[in-house]
């Protein structure tokens, strides 16, 4: 009975182009009238997922149910979902009117009818002109173009076509309202404006709205529950104020908002450990668990440092002091990290200032991961490690204590037991630290984009995707952006392996 | 502001003063050869049709000499004539046929081919084309032997015959205009008609041809005009059989009846005008790109 109160519900949803999967796993539930964003980078999956809500996809696996019926393989026609596409896709042929009429022309609606043997049966009939005209016009009156009725689509504006798109979605009365990423093609006010008026449309016509953008700002103004992606994973499912204070872990953090992330470690009870000071917090980590911390700017509070200073209190240097207009953003230097921080209050560049931090604006995130794991390498006939395509020359003796590789590349043990280790699966992990990023292709061991980069207050720590899609994430100094071709070089001694399974079944002789 | 004006003068009349002394090469020149083949082969023989479709050759009795005179004769022979008005709407009746036929062919041919997935690299459409590159009359003649291996030959079905060589020779003039214009097809408007609860037949009448009448336009343009004059096709194909409007005026011709031979030349420049009339409506300024072809 639970499924009645929602909607719409994914479950278990996949969907792969090739070998490339672009939706992951895709489990949501809407409720009735709920206003849902998905937000993440582009290439997310956020539109695939609206798309296979719509119709225009369909999941490779799981399930789509709407108001409790499966609707995963029915076509977009027999939906009651209509969708407000991103570059509007209005028809150039026809005028505004019949633009928004469009809908309402194809729509068959039943009527019960007693035929001549007395018995009510249910017929279908188009909706007459009369019908049409009423709704076509309170549609355009919602969106406030009475008067265009009669336009041309090309002699509009990109906010009057966006409009438009919106009344002829609309008009149809769905249950649900898809709009992908509808205020894209608009100028900065006119989006503000059309933020504004979308929400209040929401509350007006109650509709279940779900919405996608890459704009945090656009999700945390307009949205009831927040869904983050990001890889075609879900990352977090929120109201967007515990988004925002609560991010579950750094990527969600660095993409909502502005943020200072930094490595730390948990060194007791409600103690975490970062800029080489112990802070007090609210969340419960494991004791020496090494974990993300995120302190949003506003949450910094800073006091000036009058004479000499308190040297057991955290004091950290104002480099740079920008004016945004309601407050200031300061940057201060403790040591070598940065702290990014606002202030209504005016502080001289390069003073000094004590830095404290609440104890509930420390938001502590388990890490994803703490190193690079490749579960599924193995060893080749060279003992060379693969991993995708890329071979690292490790040093193979680390699978048994004492042993050494013969000139067959047989690795001998300490009691002398022979072994070949051709196609052994191993699990190989790497520290961040022992990856180093260069420019360009061909200069390492792999070749690979970066797709994410966080700033931890003194470093970045940088994902590189290979085209197999295997990731090395590191730690650099450099700054590197979203989308550069680079190489990556992995010292081979640093890699660690673990045989799966035991060394015995390689055994030979 | 004075001196100013004096500056600008200067080089002014620098420029005039070269412009006196040597021919100085300006882009409109390069139209010169066209202004030339246009007043050639295209103004003066027009100037030469109206010509002779206005004027009757009258011969003095007195001194036996001929001249030209304006005169409506041409005219009324054509409106009176009925095998000549037959042959117009036997025309008319082979080059709509032929050009529906090859809508109806091209059309969703067009449709398949412009899909990415199934027509890799153009070279399925290529194919299609290629029959273009082959002498026409010697595909003709090719088309006469087949048609007559398989029982239909000029003699006993000749409508048949020259329906099937025309849609052969044109079908290439259709599919490219409209592979054009498919392969512009805006996908999100076709998803859009579907979102809003079009079936995939309602798609195709309400969005997909509405999108491709530029391309279809164009298709009829290259058609329909072509077909109606052309001569050969149905010389061949019927054995003589059937007579169309370019037979007819080629045959005027060749009879040496130049003034009837030109009027029926200037009701066919008439229908062209009309049609480029009409598809001027209609095609806007895709029409040209779709047209390249």
């Amino acid at each position: 009975m639970a499924e009645k109160d929602y909607i719409i519900s994914l479950q278990g949803v996949t969907k792969s182009f090739g070998n490339n999967t672009v939706v992951d796993d895709f489990n949501l539930d809407i409720a009735k009238g709920e206003f849902v964003t998905f937000l993440g980078p582009s290439g997310c999956g956020k539109t695939t997922t609206l798309r296979m809500i719509a119709g225009f996809e369909t999941p490779t696996s799981g399930q789509i149910l709407l108001n409790g019926e499966d609707i995963t393989r029915i076509p977009p026609h027999k939906r009651p979902i209509n969708t407000v596409f991103q570059r509007y896709a209005l028809f150039p042929h026809l005028d505004v009117y019949d633009n928004v009429a469009f809908g309402l022309k194809l729509k068959k609606i039943p009527y019960e009818k007693v035929n001549k043997k007395g018995e009510t049966v249910t017929k279908y009939r188009h909706f007459t002109r009369q019908e049409i005209d009423e709704k076509v016009m309170r549609a355009l009156k919602i969106i406030d173009l009475e008067d265009l009725e009669n336009r041309d689509i090309s002699t509009l504006s990109g906010g009057q076509q966006q409009r438009v798109a919106i009344a002829r979605a609309i008009v149809n009365e769905p249950e649900i309202l898809l709009l992908d990423e509808p205020l894209g093609a608009l100028d900065l006010k006119m989006r503000k404006e059309m933020q504004l008026e979308l929400k209040d449309m929401h509350k007006k016509i109650g509709i279940t709205f779900i919405y996608v953008t890459h704009d945090q700002e656009e999700a945390l103004t307009m949205s009831d529950t927040i869904v983050v992606m990001k890889d075609g994973v879900i990352q977090q499912v929120g109201n967007p104020i515990d988004i925002y204070n609560e991010p579950v872990n750094a990527f969600v953090a660095n993409f909502i908002g502005e943020s200072n992330i930094y490595n730390a470690t948990m060194v007791g009870k409600l103690k975490v450990k970062f800029l080489n000071r112990v802070f007090d917090c609210i969340d419960d980590f494991p004791l020496n668990e090494k974990v993300d911390v995120v302190v949003r700017p506003e949450d910094v509070e800073m006091t000036p440092v009058k004479g000499e200073g308190d040297d057991s209190r955290l004091k950290g240097k104002i480099v740079t002091k920008i004016f945004k207009g309601i407050h200031y953003e300061y940057v201060l230097m403790v040591g070598k990290s940065e702290i990014v921080a606002q202030s209504t209050k005016d502080y001289a560049q390069d003073s000094f200032v004590y830095i404290d931090v609440e104890p509930e604006n420390i938001q502590i995130m388990k890490r994803s991961s703490t190193e690079n794991v490749y579960p599924e390498a193995y060893l080749d006939k060279n003992n060379k490690l693969i991993i995708s395509d890329a071979e690292f020359d490790v040093d193979i003796t680390q699978l048994l204590k004492g042993s050494h590789v013969d000139d067959a590349l047989y690795l001998i043990g300490p009691d002398g037991k022979k072994y070949d280790l051709d196609d052994a699966d191993v699990i190989a992990s790497i520290d961040f630290n022992d990856v180093q990023i260069v420019d360009g292709h061909d200069n390492g061991n792999v070749n690979g984009t970066v797709v994410e980069t966080i700033y931890k207050g003194d470093h970045y720590a940088v994902l590189v995707r290979t085209a197999e899609e295997e990731d090395y994430i590191l730690a650099t100094d450099d700054t590197w952006n979203e989308g550069d071709l680079v190489s990556v070089i992995v010292d081979p001694s640093k890699i660690r392996l673990v045989l799966k399974g035991d060394l015995s079944k390689y055994e030979v002789e | 502001m004075k001196s100013n004006e004096a500056a600008t003068k200067t080089p002014k009349a620098d420029k005039k003063a070269k412009a006196k002394r040597f021919f100085a090469l300006q882009r409109k020149y390069l139209c010169i050869p066209y202004i030339i083949f246009f007043i050639l082969f295209i103004f003066a023989p027009i100037v030469i049709i109206l010509f002779y479709a206005f004027t009757y050759e009258v011969v003095d009795p007195a001194t036996h000499t001929a001249h030209f005179e304006f005169s409506w004769q041409p005219l009324v022979n054509f409106f009176t004539d009925p095998s000549k008005i037959n042959v117009l709407f036997v025309s008319l009746f082979i080059a709509t046929i032929t050009t529906l036929i090859c809508l109806i062919i091209g059309f969703p041919l067009a449709y398949f081919l412009a899909d990415k997935k199934i027509n890799k690299n153009a070279v399925l459409v290529t194919l299609f084309v290629a029959p273009m590159w082959i002498n026409f009359v010697l595909r003709t003649g090719a088309t006469r032997d087949l048609l007559t291996w398989f029982g239909i030959n000029g003699g006993t079905h000749p409508y048949l015959a020259t329906i099937i060589g025309m849609v052969q020779n044109y079908l290439p003039f259709v599919i490219l205009p409209l592979y054009t214009t498919m392969t512009k097809l805006d996908k999100s408007q076709i998803e859009a008609a579907g979102d809003l609860g079009a079936n995939p037949a309602q798609v195709m009448f309400k969005n997909i041809i509405p999108q491709a009448i530029p391309g279809i336009v164009s298709a009829c343009l290259m058609t329909f005009m072509p077909t109606m004059s052309s001569y050969v096709i149905s010389d061949v194909l019927s054995e003589g059989k059937i007579t169309l409007f370019g037979n007819y005026i080629e045959l005027e011709f060749t009879n040496k009846a130049w003034n009837d031979g030109s009027f029926m030349a200037f009701v066919m420049l008439l229908f062209i005008a009309v049609t480029m009339f009409i598809s001027q409506k209609f095609g806007k300024d895709d029409e040209k790109e779709a047209g390249q072809w």
